[in-house]
């Protein structure tokens, strides 16, 4: 296993630091793959019946659970497994993601082959979400790293790559069924052993290329400030001492409401804007919106990462709070209104913010914790994405349920939600004016510091 | 003269890194933006 050590990827002299966003993008990319899942939930319903839903076929409330045992397991296993990706080096943490995103689609195959859903929901939500928490987490320490001068940038283009990972497993898997069904056959099972197959591989070419810099190195030309930032830290903090500190409850909060008030839209987006206007919106023009929304939540996570690296984390998250604000505002009038251009700009500025704290906040981390532990820090705080999961969607279904059975109008019962989501940004914006530097009694020691190097 | 044939094999090697995920990733977004056209239709 010396291959998969630590210390077997130090950078030699004149490695690139450039071939870290491609080795980081090899494993993003695939588990990505993770939100196109649902373009397996229909044919799954139908591996008895062929063409329609027999008896004995899996309902689609059964399929839902796969999806959301996958992000309830990402965010338990970068919660325990961040300070082990961070002392075990990159390389051994992206091959382990490999072999179990995998292995995953393995088990997932036989379950579809054997129709057993409990397979699935083991291969895929709990093997699967594993390999998604230790995958997330694994390259963004080792780019903020080798970009000390561009962190955001850097986490950017990896985080970027996750959102992206959906436009690839989409389209493939579309063709990959259509590949191995037969009339007698919905071709499930081969499709999740040719992902897993590719993943595998795709992901450990990543592992592969990852090289983490030599101690002491700085990009060539670069000298870190003389004075730094206020909220730029050049000390540690060691991971479990982040957690008592406010600042990580604080960002904690940050990205969990930055996150809520995107994540139930996104999930209802292609209902809501056929809703909003009705005779308008086509099924098919929602379907575009949905795709349009998924380019400006992965060109969000690259663009605000990389601007807050000239304007600050602080600064870019209250543009996310205040612009997000007065856009939630806005929508239900461009609904009154019936522009369909203005909600839809709305929506894809939302959108793209909401990717933004996503790959905005490792470099958010490293800025307050420093980079020692920055990996398994953030991964305790993804638990702040599974939390946001539950609450995001429940806002949104509920509070239209609750309009809609009370006599709203389907056109105005999302007036509420986006008014609450408005409340939940500016209560964001308060915990993001809170955060100030972590005191000094919670920085490493020098000896401490020596020693988590060793 | 090795530092020459050094960068031209890290020029070589970074081509073939951003390719490998530049290509499905160029071609995934393509197919999301055609789709996407739908809405303006």
């Amino acid at each position: 296993m010396s291959f998969f050590d630590k210390s077997r990827t130090v950078a030699p002299p004149g490695y690139s630091r450039w071939l870290i966003p491609p080795a980081a993008l090899c494993v993003d990319l695939c588990i990505g793959q993770a939100y196109a899942f649902s373009v397996f939930n229909l044919p799954m319903t139908k591996l008895i019946g062929i063409t329609k839903s027999a008896p004995g076929d899996w309902l689609l409330t059964d399929l839902g659970w796969i999806f959301s045992l996958a992000i309830f397991f990402l965010g338990v296993s970068s919660a325990i497994f961040g300070r082990w990706v961070e002392e075990n080096g990159p390389r051994k943490a992206m091959f382990t993601a490999a072999c179990l995103w995998g292995g995953g689609f393995i088990i997932s195959s036989i379950g579809a082959y054997i129709h057993n859903i409990w397979l699935i929901y083991i291969g895929y939500g709990v093997v699967g979400g594993f390999a998604l928490g230790i995958g997330y987490i694994s390259p963004v320490s080792t780019l903020i790293k080798w970009f000390p001068d561009r962190p955001g940038m850097a986490t950017g283009m990896a985080i970027m790559g996750f959102g992206g990972g959906a436009f690839i497993a989409s389209p493939l898997s579309v063709w990959l069924m259509a590949q191995f069904s037969t009339p007698t056959h919905v071709g499930v099972a081969e499709t999740f052993i040719a992902l897993g197959v590719i993943y595998f591989c795709f992901m450990s070419v990543g592992s592969i290329i990852v090289r983490i810099p030599a101690p002491g190195w700085k990009p060539e030309g670069w000298t870190a400030p003389a004075q730094p930032k206020k909220l730029v830290t050049t000390n540690n903090v060691y991971v479990y001492q982040a957690l008592r500190t406010p600042q990580f409850w604080l960002i904690w909060w940050v990205l969990c409401l930055n996150v809520t008030a995107g994540i139930g839209v996104l999930g209802q987006a292609s209902a809501m804007i056929q809703e909003i206007f009705p005779g308008k919106v086509t099924v098919i023009a929602a379907s575009g919106f949905v795709g349009l929304m998924s380019l400006f939540n992965m060109g969000g996570r690259y663009c605000w990462a990389t601007l807050s690296d000239y304007i600050g984390r602080k600064n870019t998250y209250a543009v996310f709070f205040v612009l997000g604000t007065i856009l939630y505002i806005l929508v239900p009038q461009t609904g009154e209104a019936g522009s369909v251009a203005a909600f839809v700009i709305c929506f894809l500025i939302i959108i793209s913010m909401y990717g933004g704290g996503f790959s905005t906040v490792p470099a958010y981390l490293r800025d307050m914790f420093g980079t020692q532990y920055v990996g398994a820090i953030h991964g305790l705080l993804l638990t702040a994405w599974s939390m946001a999961g539950i609450f995001g969607p429940v806002l949104v279904n509920y509070i239209r349920q609750y309009n809609v059975t009370h006599g709203v109008a389907k056109a105005q019962a999302y007036n509420t939600t986006m008014y609450v989501m408005a409340v939940l940004l500016v209560i964001g914006f308060f915990c993001n004016l809170a955060v100030r530097a972590v005191n000094k009694r919670h920085h490493m020691t020098a000896q401490q510091e020596a020693q988590a190097a060793a | 003269m090795a530092n020459t044939q050094q960068e031209h094999n890290n020029g070589l090697k970074l081509t073939l890194a951003w390719l490998f995920v530049g290509i499905p990733l160029a071609w995934g977004v393509i197919e999301t933006l055609l789709h996407s056209l739908k809405l303006f239709e």
